[in-house]
């Protein structure tokens, strides 16, 4: 932290939705397709073309809203946002301006410097996205215009945020958040959740803001940490120069680790915004809202609450596990099945997480679903097999796609619980290491380890390890 | 006067039109009439009545989240001044 400043952050992000269409046409939304092949009159700003809103997209920013604590509009408008620029074809953006439909917002971040926070959501509103530049090396650029009008929400947060720590806490949580909803599939590479910083810094104390310069072409966690970093201390040495900061949008480039003034926008910001006629105004019953709010999901920060409340997790286990919905939906799959909580988050953590990475696979890919799983873990309680063996049948059940009954009874896995068979292996061991036993008499009590490290290893791992350790124990006395 | 000329300069650069002086006189001079003009309803007493955003009574049109046709890259392209690499094409933007 700096001594002589303080850092305020207010964040912008916009959110690409996960719509089939786009907000005002019927085109594809699909990324990655050959340029202008998912455009119509209306995408292309063809005059005369009329725009007509997707009801998804009002759900989805109903959504979002709820989702961070907004007040969602009964009431709200769309507006033009004019402005020229070769990737908009229109010569303007349609989105909101006055009433939006979420506003009053917040959400509550954690760091490790300052435990809870509270961050202000200001509003969170629709439009549509610009088309897609593209430059070579000649003297033309190309105008790709299948990403015009994709549907985005921009969530407009309050100048609460005083370290980059506190920014990326926050665009971590909003990040989670619609991954969670379902509303955006969170690529930050692809653009489908990209961030602009508002940085600006005072002396402590004083309650006017700095002048803020904007930043923006952020598209990584680290970049923007990163940019904001710089850019403090870029105010910092044109304000110890004796000079100004000016109001101005600043490009981040990763690259040289630098950001740089776009000059000459000022003007451009002057958007003349108003209402555009060729949408009507937007009614959002509070049937709509409650049957909205009715299918939302259960969101992570609700789930890492319960998991340790009523689950008795430990906070660190309770945040693995919610920290993505598919993961947290087969754990809980999994619970519904076996109902031993820690049990499960230790296999999930451990052996799941473990072998999708190994097998570079996504959980929804998991060859061994929380039914397979669950039959592992019972055949561990009722003494089937060991916790040991388990590792090895999760191993074949992973490859085979077979239930463990399966596994167990075609490798001959099962747990040897006769205590015949069990008490001659462990005469074996002890007659094998009398040296080993005189030790052991001799008061050195670590030896008993080995001595059932021993005899699960002449059993295959197949001995219950409880019994083992009890025959041991009456013998060697 | 409603409006200066340095506004209707402002606007005429914001709108990309570049004029000649006497057209800008004009122009101030036709616009001047026109807000004046639009003033008169500020006439009206409108207290407590809400703003209105669109002419018309009704709201919410909706489309549903389905694909509708495309018109194809060559019908997208066909009235474009340059074209090239299935994109529009344009003089080179420099941010």
């Amino acid at each position: 932290m700096n001594s002589r400043y303080e850092v305020v952050i207010g964040l912008e992000v916009h959110v690409q939705l996960t719509t089939k269409t786009k907000i005002f046409c019927g085109c594809s939304t699909e990324f990655g397709q050959t340029p202008n092949s998912q455009t119509c009159p209306v995408c292309l700003g063809l005059p005369g073309a009329l725009p007509v809103l997707n009801q998804q997209v009002v759900d989805d920013a109903i959504k979002a809203g709820l989702a961070t604590n907004c007040q969602i509009a009964p009431h709200s408008i769309f507006a033009r946002k004019n402005y020229f620029y070769p990737d908009l074809p229109k010569g303007y953006q349609i989105s909101q301006f006055e009433l939006p439909i979420c506003e009053h917002g917040w959400m509550d971040i954690e760091t490790e410097e300052l435990g809870k926070k509270r961050i202000g959501i200001t509003r969170i509103h629709m439009e549509e996205d610009a088309g897609k530049l593209l430059h070579n090396e000649g003297s033309s650029s190309f105008v790709d215009l299948n990403r015009a009008c994709t549907p985005l929400l921009e969530v407009v947060s309050e100048p609460d945020m005083r370290s980059s720590d506190e920014a990326i806490a926050y665009l971590k949580q909003l990040h989670q958040i619609v991954v969670y909803l379902g509303i955006c599939d969170g690529n930050l590479e692809e653009g489908s959740f990209r961030c602009d910083a508002n940085v600006s810094i005072r002396p402590w104390g004083q309650k006017e803001l700095g002048t803020r310069s904007e930043l923006k072409n952020l598209n990584s966690f680290r970049f923007i940490k990163q940019a904001i970093e710089y850019e403090v201390e870029r105010q910092i040495d044109v304000i110890d120069a004796g000079e100004e900061v000016v109001q101005e949008t600043r490009l981040f480039d990763p690259d040289a680790g630098v950001s740089r003034s776009m000059r000459g926008k000022e003007e451009a910001h002057d958007y003349r915004y108003f209402p555009d006629p060729d949408l009507l105004p937007l009614q959002v019953s509070d049937e709509w809202v409650e049957k909205v709010r009715s299918c939302l999901p259960e969101l992570p920060g609700v789930k890492l609450q319960r998991y340790q409340d009523e689950m008795g997790l430990p906070a660190y286990d309770a945040g693995v596990i919610s920290s993505e919905r598919p993961l947290a939906e087969y754990f809980e799959a999994l619970v519904g099945r076996y109902d031993k909580p820690k049990i499960c988050s230790n296999w999930v953590m451990g052996e799941v997480l473990g072998a999708l990475k190994e097998h570079n696979l996504t959980i929804d890919q998991c060859p061994v679903t929380p039914e397979l799983l669950a039959g592992i873990l019972q055949r561990i309680d009722d003494a089937t097999i060991s916790g040991k063996i388990a590792k090895t049948v999760f191993e074949e059940v992973w490859n085979s796609g077979k239930t463990a009954d399966e596994v167990i009874a075609e490798k001959g896995l099962k747990q040897v619980t006769d205590t015949g068979a069990i008490e001659s292996i462990v005469n074996e061991v002890i007659a094998a290491n009398p040296s080993q036993v005189a030790e052991y008499l001799g008061g050195k009590e670590k030896m008993l380890g080995f001595f059932v490290g021993q005899v699960m290893k002449a059993s295959k791992g197949k001995a219950n390890p409880g019994m083992v350790n009890q025959l041991l124990k009456k013998k060697l006395v | 006067m409603k409006i200066s000329q340095n506004d209707v300069e402002h606007v005429a650069r914001l709108a990309r039109l570049s004029l000649e002086p006497d057209e800008l006189q004009t122009m101030t001079r036709q616009m001047d009439v026109m807000l004046g003009y639009v003033e008169k309803l500020n006439e009206l007493d409108t207290t407590g009545i809400e703003p209105m955003a669109h002419a018309v009574p009704m709201s919410n049109a909706f489309r549903k989240d389905e694909s509708q046709p495309v018109i194809g890259i060559e019908r997208a392209l066909q009235n474009a001044p340059a074209s090239g690499e299935n994109c529009f094409k344009v003089p080179k933007v420099i941010e």
